[in-house]
Formats: C-alpha cells, sequence, structure tokens
C-alpha cells in the first residue's frame, strides 16, 4: 500500500508544477524558465526540510510524492537545450549554473532549518 | 455550476486553466512517481554510494521527453492527418516525465555526499547527471528528428512511385 502514498503526492505535485509553470510565464514572459527554476528550488527546500524530519509514509507522501513531482529534471533539461537552440546561450548556461546552484543551497537551508528543531 | 465553468477555472493573474489539462498531469505524474519510487524498490542506492538509481531515472526521463517533444510539438502534422491528442503533452510530457525525474532528491542527494565523507563523488554525481541529462534530452530530439527525416523521405519517394504509375 505504500505506493499509494506516492500517487497521492505526485498527483498533486505534479498540477502544482504545472500551475506555478502557467504563472510564471504569465508574469515573466517566456524568455527565461522561471517556473521550473522555482519549483525545482521550492521543492528542494521542502524535501531538505522532510529529509532530518520525517520518515515512512509522511515521506513517501510529501518527500517521494509531493516534492518528487513538484520537481522536474526532464523539463528543466529540455528547456536549457531550447534556449541553446534558440540562440539564448547565455541563458542556457545561466539556467544551469543557477538551477544547480539555487536547489544545492535549498536544499542546504532545509536541512539546516530541520536541524534548528 | 454548469460544465462549461467547471472545465475553465482562473489561475493566479487571470490565467485561463483547463481542468482536463491539471488532472491530465495529476494522473501522468502520479504514474511517473510510481515508477521512479518502484525503480528505487528494486535497485536501491545504498547511502554514501553513487545514487545510480536517480541518475538512470533522471537521465531516461530526459531522453523521454526528447523524444515526446519532438513527435507530438514538432511533427505533430506530419504521422497522421488529425493533430495530436491535446491532452498527450501533459499527461506524458509535464506529467509522466515530469514527475518521473526527480530534481529535489538530486540535490538532496548531492547534498549528503558532499557534507558526508566522500565530497569527490557528490561533485562527481552534480556534474555527471547535469551533463548527462542534457546529452539525454539532445540524443532525443537529435535522433528522433533524424528518424523522421529519414521516414519523410520514404514517403516522398514512395508517393512520387505511385505518381508515375
Amino acid at each position: 500500500m505504500n505506493w499509494l502514498f506516492v500517487v497521492v503526492g505526485a498527483a498533486v505535485g505534479a498540477p502544482l508544477r504545472y500551475l506555478t509553470d502557467r504563472a510564471a510565464r504569465a508574469r515573466f514572459g517566456p524568455d527565461f524558465p522561471w517556473g521550473t527554476f522555482l519549483v525545482n528550488a521550492v521543492g528542494s527546500f521542502l524535501l531538505g526540510l522532510l529529509a532530518g524530519t520525517v520518515s515512512g509514509r509522511a515521506y513517501l507522501l510529501l518527500g517521494t510524492g509531493l516534492c518528487g513531482a513538484l520537481t522536474t529534471y526532464s523539463t528543466f533539461s529540455y528547456e536549457t537545450l531550447k534556449l541553446y537552440e534558440d540562440g539564448a546561450k547565455r541563458h542556457a548556461v545561466l539556467n544551469v549554473a543557477g538551477s544547480l546552484a539555487a536547489g544545492l543551497a535549498a536544499v542546504w537551508l532545509g536541512v539546516w532549518t530541520a536541524g534548528l528543531f | 455550476m454548469g460544465l462549461r465553468r467547471l472545465h475553465g477555472l482562473r489561475g493566479p493573474r487571470g490565467v485561463r486553466l483547463e481542468l482536463p489539462v491539471v488532472v491530465a498531469v495529476s494522473v501522468g505524474g502520479a504514474l511517473g512517481a510510481t515508477a521512479r519510487y518502484g525503480a528505487g524498490l528494486l535497485w536501491p542506492s545504498p547511502e554514501g554510494t553513487f545514487p545510480w538509481t536517480t541518475f538512470t531515472v533522471n537521465v531516461t526521463g530526459c531522453a523521454l521527453l526528447g523524444v515526446l517533444m519532438v513527435l507530438v510539438m514538432e511533427k505533430p502534422t506530419e504521422w497522421s492527418s488529425a493533430p495530436p491528442h491535446p491532452l498527450l503533452r501533459p499527461f506524458l510530457g509535464t506529467g509522466f516525465c515530469g514527475g518521473f525525474t526527480t530534481f529535489s532528491t538530486y540535490a538532496l542527494e548531492t547534498e549528503r555526499l558532499l557534507s558526508g565523507s566522500d565530497p569527490t563523488r557528490g561533485l562527481l554525481y552534480l556534474g555527471g547527471t547535469v551533463l548527462t541529462a542534457l546529452a539525454g534530452v539532445r540524443a532525443g530530439v537529435t535522433v528522433t528528428r533524424a528518424v523522421w527525416r529519414r521516414a519523410g523521405s520514404a514517403r516522398a519517394a514512395a508517393r512520387e512511385r505511385e505518381g508515375r504509375v
């Protein structure tokens, strides 16, 4: 039955990513993939926070399911490739460097915050 | 509430959001995440070792999305007279591939390796994943475009032969 917790978490996380992306596109325009950047950073922070505080089925629901589906590697890679192919090479490099830096900083911040409790 | 109202809801900043698309992303994402969870059960990566399972899941998902985006976004009118179903991309791309691959677990595993006893392995995982994933999505896109071009010229040649008869 454990997989059901993953299903429920992901069924919420994936549309949250889609809606964030839509909102980011409406707000910031299509030039830079801010939506994916944002969900990846926020999801990484949340997972760092969860890793030190919950376990078992709560982790499957919120970590593996919700954070796993909220964040994405495939869209991040595809958007980077599209930026590169469309001639925005600086943006492509910035997207990779920025996403990695933000993701790592966010997860570290989450782990650190969890350590306070 | 009328069906029309139920289908179109307003999101942040008045963006019109189609309920069927949201549901397609949700179902696809749940399937993708379950596949990722299953891969983790089948091939668990012990703490402190190179996280091969997340690595493989992410690279595979990237290649898959590359193939899919060419088929659905670039060549939709070429493979049949009917355009692809409008829910195909949200279900398979945003949903399945998005839910299958994960950035947060990648970030957490990197952080654990970097702050643990093996920072070299952490750096290798950090850089190795991003380079292989980008190569994967590029391979997916390039190979699908090439196969499509060859299939397209074969179809054109067949049409030409038929035309001469």
